[in-house]
C-alpha cells in the first residue's frame, strides 16, 4: 500500500505540445491517500486512462512527478512500482488455465507454491471462478474473462495500489452490480488503495468513498458523492453528476444581484463582492433540479413560470419549465400534483450556486483557498 | 417459391469436380495406374500388383536417400523455425527501419531457385567464390565438391539463407497482430521477458507457426533444384535427396512403374508427416 501523489503532472502525446489543446492531462496535482477506495469519474476522452497509465508506469508523464510514499517513481517500471491494473477489455493468457492465469503475477514474483494456491483459491472463491478454475482461459465467456482479468489484479495483496480502468464495461448489468459489491468487499477486507475509473456516476458512487471528477485533462473536484451533489465545484460537475444535471443559467451582474431575461435574482453582499472581485463577465447561476421549488401560489422570491412537460418516472417526476427564455428542470415528488400550465418557481438561497468562469464562488471556497 | 425435389443441383458442383479431376484426380490416378503395371510398350502392359511397391520399399539407395531427406528436413526445421522467430522478435516494430528490414528479408525469397543454387555454387567455390575463398584463407579446409560434410553444410546454409526469411516474415506478421493490451497486462503482472515470449507471444504465433512449419517441411522434403544445381547430389550421393533420386529413376532410367510406386509412397509420407505436425502443434489447444 502506498500514498500516491501526483505533483504538477502534465502529459501530452505529441512530442512538441504547443497549446493547452495538445495536452491529454493539463498541469495538476493530486493525492490518493493510502488505503482509500477512489473513483475517477469523467466523460470519454477526458484523460482518465492516461492518468491511470501514468500512475501504473505504463506511460511516462511529459511533465511533473509521480510519488509513491514521497519517493519519486517516474523512472520505475510497473514491476518495480508493484502496482496492479485491470484493463477495460479483458486480457487473459489463452494458453493457460484460469488457475494459472490467476497465479501468473504471483509466480512472477517468486512467491512459494503453497501460498500461491491458497491465494488463488481465495480470490477464485470471491469472484466465483471455482467451477472454471481448471479450464483453459481461451474458452471462457466475456464475463468470465473479465473476472479472470480482475482476479489477476486482486490476488496480489502486497501491491501499492490496484487501478481499475472501466473494468465492468463488457459485463452485463446484473453481474456488474454484484462485482462492484465484491470489489468493495475486497477493499474492506484487504484495505488496498484502489482507483476505479468509470464514466458512470452510479458506479463511482457505489464503489468509492471519494470521487475525483475529471474534465478536459484536469481533476475539477475531489469529494464524497454528497459533496459533489450538494456543492459542485465546477459547472461540469453540476452537469455531469445527477440525473438530470444541474440547471445552469447565464446571467449578468446588477446592483442587487444578477439578472437574466428580465428576471432579477438578488444575492447577498458577500457573494456580490466575490463576483465583483473576479472582474469576469462569464457568470452562471446553478441549481439542482432537486432543489428547485415549485408552488401553486406566488410567494417572496418566486417567479411565475410555464410548465412545458412533466415526465413521470415512477418514483419521482421531472418537470420542464420555462422561466424567461430559459428552460429549467425540476425534480418533484411522485405525489406532488401539477395542475394548470403556470406555477411559481423559487430558488432556495442555500442551494443557489454562483459560478464565475465555470468555477464555484462561495464562502467555503474562499476559506479553502485562504 | 415452390421447391422442386430433384437432384439437378448436382450440376452446380460439376465445374469444381471437373477442375479437381484435371488438376489432381486424373494425374494421380495415372500414377496409380503406372504403379501397378509393368509397361513395355503401347500394347504391352502387364499387371504386377504390389510388386513395384515391395521393390521400392526394399531398395537400398532409396532408403538411404529417404534417410538423408529426413535428416535434412529435420535440420532445416530445427534451424529455420527458431531462427525465424528470433529475427521476427528482433525486428523494429514500425517506421522506416521496419520497412527496410522487410525488404532486406524479402530479397532471398524473390530469387528463382536455380539462381539460388548458382549463387551458392559460385559463392562457395574455393578459387573464385567469396565464401569458399574466405574460409580457405583463414585456414579452414573447405571444399564442398569433395567433402560430404562441407557439401551438407553448404546445402543447409543455402536453404537457411533462402527460406528463414519466410519464417521470419510470417512470425513478424503474427507478432504485429498481438494487441498492445497483452504486453501492458504482462508488464503489470511483472512477467519476465521469457514469460512474455512463452505465454503471450508464442501461443499467439501458433497459427502462423503451423503454416511456417508445414511449408518449410513440405518444401524441404521435396527440395530438388537448389542442391541439384549446387552439388548435383554429390560428392557421391551424399546430398542426393528423394526428389533427385525419383527424377533420375523416372526421367533418367525411364523406370516408370517403380517411379510411380515411389511417388505414391513419397506423397503419403509428406501427407502423413504434415498431419502429424499439424496435430502435434494444435493438440494442446483442446480442453482436457
Amino acid at each position: 500500500m502506498a500514498e500516491i501523489q501526483l505533483k504538477s503532472l502534465a502529459h501530452s502525446y505529441s512530442r512538441h505540445p504547443e497549446g493547452p489543446g495538445d495536452y491529454a492531462i493539463r498541469q495538476m496535482s493530486h493525492t490518493w491517500h493510502k488505503g482509500g477506495a477512489y473513483a475517477l469519474l469523467g466523460p470519454s476522452g477526458c484523460g482518465k486512462t492516461t492518468m491511470l497509465n501514468i500512475i501504473s508506469g505504463l506511460l511516462a508523464p511529459s511533465e511533473g512527478d509521480v510519488m509513491f510514499d514521497n519517493v519519486r517513481v517516474n523512472e520505475l517500471s510497473p514491476k518495480d512500482r508493484n502496482i496492479a491494473q485491470v484493463f477495460q477489455f479483458p486480457v487473459v493468457y489463452d494458453s493457460m488455465t484460469v488457475f494459472d492465469n490467476l497465479a501468473f503475477p504471483l509466480k512472477n514474483a517468486g512467491i512459494p507454491k503453497a501460498r500461491i494456491e491458497a491465494k488463488v483459491e481465495e480470490i477464485a472463491a470471491i469472484l466465483e471462478l471455482e467451477p472454471v478454475l481448471r479450464k483453459k482461459a481461451k474458452g471462457l465467456t466475456a464475463d468470465e474473462k473479465q473476472k479472470v482479468s480482475m482476479g489477476r489484479g486482486l490476488v496480489r495483496d502486497d501491491v501499492s495500489a490496484i487501478l481499475f480502468d472501466e473494468p465492468l464495461t463488457v459485463i452485463d448489468p446484473q453481474l456488474k452490480w454484484k462485482l462492484r459489491r465484491k470489489l468493495k468487499q475486497i477493499h474492506e477486507q484487504f484495505n488496498i488503495t484502489m482507483v476505479y475509473v468509470t464514466h458512470d456516476q452510479l458506479e463511482a458512487s457505489t464503489f468509492a468513498d471519494k470521487i475525483a471528477v475529471m474534465y478536459d485533462g484536469q481533476i475539477v473536484q475531489f469529494g464524497t458523492p454528497r459533496e459533489l451533489f450538494e456543492r459542485p465545484n465546477h459547472t461540469f460537475v453540476g452537469f455531469f453528476i445527477g440525473s438530470p444535471g444541474m440547471n445552469l443559467i447565464d446571467v449578468s451582474v446588477t446592483e442587487q444581484g444578477v439578472r437574466f431575461d428580465d428576471i432579477d435574482v438578488p444575492l447577498d453582499d458577500g457573494q456580490k463582492q466575490r463576483i465583483a472581485a473576479t472582474g469576469s463577465s462569464n457568470i452562471k447561476l446553478g441549481i439542482r433540479p432537486e432543489f428547485v421549488q415549485l408552488t401553486a401560489a406566488p410567494a417572496d422570491d418566486t417567479w411565475p413560470c410555464r410548465i412545458l412537460d412533466v415526465e413521470d418516472l415512477g418514483t419521482y417526476k421531472i418537470v420542464t419549465l420555462q422561466l424567461g427564455e430559459q428552460r429549467l428542470k425540476a425534480r418533484i415528488d411522485e405525489d406532488q400534483m401539477i395542475s394548470g400550465d403556470t406555477l411559481h418557481v423559487g430558488f432556495p438561497r442555500q442551494w443557489l450556486k454562483v459560478y464565475v468562469d465555470e468555477f464555484l464562488v462561495d464562502e467555503q471556497t474562499e476559506e479553502a483557498q485562504s | 417459391m415452390r421447391k422442386v425435389p430433384n437432384n439437378r443441383a448436382w450440376w452446380l458442383v460439376l465445374p469444381v469436380f471437373i477442375l479437381v479431376a484435371f488438376s489432381a484426380l486424373i494425374p494421380l490416378m495415372t500414377v496409380v495406374n503406372y504403379s501397378v503395371q509393368d509397361i513395355f510398350g503401347p500394347n504391352a502392359a502387364y499387371f504386377v500388383g504390389t510388386d513395384w511397391f515391395r521393390e521400392v520399399l526394399r531398395n537400398e539407395s532409396l532408403q538411404a536417400s529417404l534417410g538423408r531427406q529426413v535428416v535434412f528436413s529435420a535440420a532445416v526445421l530445427l534451424i529455420e523455425i527458431p531462427l525465424g522467430i528470433g529475427i521476427a522478435l528482433l525486428m523494429p516494430t514500425g517506421g522506416k527501419r521496419a520497412s527496410l528490414c522487410l525488404i532486406l528479408l524479402a530479397i532471398p525469397l524473390l530469387i528463382p531457385w536455380n539462381v539460388v543454387g548458382t549463387i551458392w555454387q559460385i559463392f562457395g567455390r574455393g578459387d573464385i567464390g567469396l565464401f569458399g575463398r574466405f574460409l580457405n584463407e583463414i585456414g579452414i579446409n573447405y571444399n564442398y565438391t569433395a567433402d560430404p560434410v562441407d557439401a551438407w553444410f553448404t546445402v543447409l546454409l543455402m536453404d537457411v539463407w533462402h527460406w528463414t526469411p519466410l519464417v521470419a516474415l510470417l512470425c513478424y506478421s503474427g507478432l504485429r497482430a498481438i494487441p498492445q493490451a497483452f504486453y501492458q497486462a504482462a508488464e503489470i503482472d511483472r512477467a519476465s521477458r521469457w514469460a512474455v515470449f512463452r505465454y503471450i507471444q508464442l501461443p499467439r504465433l501458433k497459427s502462423v507457426l503451423v503454416i511456417a512449419v508445414l511449408l518449410r517441411f513440405m518444401d524441404s522434403f521435396m527440395i530438388y533444384t537448389e542442391p541439384f544445381v549446387l552439388t548435383g547430389g554429390g560428392p557421391g550421393s551424399s546430398t542426393t535427396f528423394l526428389s533427385q533420386t525419383l527424377t533420375t529413376m523416372a526421367v533418367g532410367q525411364f523406370d516408370i512403374g517403380r517411379a510411380a510406386a515411389f511417388s505414391l509412397v513419397y506423397f503419403l509420407i509428406v501427407l502423413l508427416v504434415s498431419w502429424l505436425f499439424f496435430t502435434a502443434i494444435t493438440y494442446p489447444d483442446r480442453d482436457k
